[in-house]
């Protein structure tokens, strides 16, 4: 709208031209598709030339690139490490479970009456009988301890009934089935595994919470960084800044580059990050697939996808832009022609 | 075209730059602005140029009354306006095309108009072998030519100029001075501030002489006396 005023306002008179009137170039100018096509020429122009800025001089570039790259690396990593972990732990359903202890002079039959009883339970979903000698086998795969247990003479493990409740939510309920189990004869001891898997879902919140905080602080950190760095770019281009805007540079041409400059520095900043990722896991997933073999497990190391690279280059870009934004504010306003 | 209306100017250190300036140049006219350094030149051309505002009065430039202007106005105003300066002030990180091409670059023109245009200023100032150079591999001379096909690539109905011949020889200014009068003759407003008392004699034009913040000439000299 303010291209055509300031045009309405040219008076028809100056005629400086060159060249005759009916060349047709003045109307060809004035057209709205021809203005949004050498805007886009603007941009595309700019944009590459913030890439041949960024490469002109690699090592303070690689340098800012990196310094963003690792500030983002840490919380993407403590967030790439919890979903591991998540994804370790989901073998566990997190379900809580009854295990009922029973004496161990119990008959068999008598266990056998309980356990029917249980079943009948509306309020338990599952039943489970491990016998003594089930047991001792389970522990004796699971722990690698099978030598110390043939100096025992008997088997020292007592017969369990692993029960699943139906309502797991109503804490209440669950304490109200203990209380019963405790006083049943055959049992010599109920332990009720909630709290781990409580412990287990606050550990993982907490850390969720900690990447979280982690990650608010290292964008901020991010922005800091772009900011100086556009504000050195401002310095260093004063003389063209004050140029273009005694020539009729409006804010936003002159802040244009200087915003392609962030978003560079941000997505390679991203970049980088996600190759740390990347090169972290490599790092990691030889040994701990080698743990977790050893644990009879063939859990892997999942790294950084499509996902964390699209995020983290996105996210960085983001930042970037932010950050020249800011800088573009504040130092532009003070560079004006004198 | 350009209307000045009892126009004061003090800065913030109380010192009067300008004291009830009122003048008018008709559309059209070349006009010679002169006086001492720290008479007012440049501060009447900051004003001209929107770089500062006036303390009292008003300035009218083609129709446009600068006080009202916004400041985010200030850019489309300024491209109707060719500025010339003493220093020149090209970019020495580019061409001669490119330090050319920037008042069209920020006015949005197509690519070819521009490749168009900034030849067309270049003939005009007969540089047109040099769009390549970087401007630092350039005369002072043809520096100052570049800088002022840069002013005109845009078409600009008013020509202003700072100084333009201040590092120059006189045969140097005299030339720069026959290309203001050829793009006044195809009717560009023309004004030029100058401290070149011999060369701005000889042109024949009208002047105005500023002292100590105050208009106290305004009319075409003679050879002979020439004012101040």
């Amino acid at each position: 709208m303010k291209h055509t005023q300031s045009r309405a306002q040219r008076p028809a008179s100056s005629a400086t031209e060159k060249r005759p009137r009916s060349s047709g170039a003045v109307a060809a100018r004035t057209g709205i598709a021809d203005r949004w096509q050498s805007w886009l020429d603007h941009h595309r122009q700019v944009a590459r030339e913030s890439l041949r800025r960024f490469f002109a001089t690699p090592m303070a570039s690689a340098m800012t690139a990196l310094v963003i790259a690792i500030a983002l690396a840490l919380p993407a990593a403590l967030q790439l490490g919890l979903a591991n972990f998540q994804r370790a732990v989901a073998g566990w359903d997190g379900q809580p479970q009854i295990s009922v202890f029973l004496n161990k002079g119990a008959q068999k039959a008598a266990i056998e009456s309980f356990a029917a009883k249980l079943r009948s339970d509306p309020a338990i979903a599952e039943v489970t009988y491990i016998s003594p000698e089930d047991a001792l086998a389970e522990f004796e795969q699971a722990s690698g301890l099978g030598d110390l247990l043939v100096g025992l003479d008997a088997n020292p493990l007592p017969a369990v009934l692993l029960l699943r409740p139906q309502d797991t939510r109503d804490s209440d309920r669950l304490q109200r089935i203990v209380e019963n189990l405790r006083e049943h004869a055959l049992s010599d001891s109920v332990v009720l595994d909630l709290a781990w898997v409580q412990r287990l879902t606050q550990l993982t919140e907490l850390g969720q919470r900690l990447s979280a905080g982690l990650a608010l602080l290292l964008a901020l950190g991010v922005i800091l960084v772009v900011v100086n760095t556009i504000r050195l770019h401002i310095e260093s281009r004063r003389e063209e800044i004050l140029v273009v805007k005694l020539v009729g540079g409006t804010n936003a041409f002159v802040r244009r580059p200087f915003l392609y400059s962030g978003l560079c520095y941000g997505a390679f900043g991203g970049l980088l990050a996600w190759c740390l990722l990347l090169g972290a896991v490599l790092l990691l997933s030889g040994p701990i697939s080698g743990l977790s073999s050893s644990y009879g497990s063939n859990y892997t190391l999942a790294g950084p996808g499509l996902s964390y690279f699209a995020g983290l280059i996105g996210g960085a870009a983001l930042l970037g832009l932010m950050g020249a934004w800011l800088a573009t504010s504040r130092h532009l306003r003070e560079i004006e022609p004198s | 075209m350009i209307t000045f209306d009892n126009v004061n100017k003090r800065y913030a250190s109380g010192q009067d730059a300008l004291v009830r300036i009122s003048l008018e140049v008709p559309r059209g006219d070349m006009v010679f602005l002169t006086g001492h350094s720290g008479a007012g030149k440049s501060t009447l051309l900051r004003l001209l140029t929107a770089i500062e505002r006036p303390t009292k009065g008003s300035i009218l430039v083609a129709g446009q009354n600068l006080n009202r202007l916004r400041n985010s106005q200030i850019p489309y105003y300024r491209r109707n306006l060719g500025i010339v300066f003493q220093n020149h002030q090209l970019l020495f990180d580019r061409s001669v095309f490119d330090n050319i091409a920037l008042p069209l670059a920020v006015a949005g023109c197509s690519k070819r108009e521009v490749g168009r245009r900034v030849r067309a200023a270049l003939d005009k100032v007969g540089l047109l072998d040099k769009e390549k150079h970087n401007p630092i591999t350039l005369s002072g001379g043809e520096q100052q030519r570049v800088g002022i096909a840069r002013a005109v690539v845009n078409k600009p109905a008013i020509l202003v100029a700072d100084e333009p011949t201040g590092n120059l020889d006189p045969q140097l200014s005299q030339e720069i001075m026959r290309l203001f009068s050829d793009f006044n003759a195809v009717g560009v407003t023309v004004l030029v501030a100058s401290h070149d008392l011999e060369l701005i004699a000889r042109m024949r034009r009208r002047v105005l002489t500023l002292q100590a913040g105050q208009l106290i000439y305004d009319g075409v000299p003679s050879r002979e006396a020439h004012p101040v």
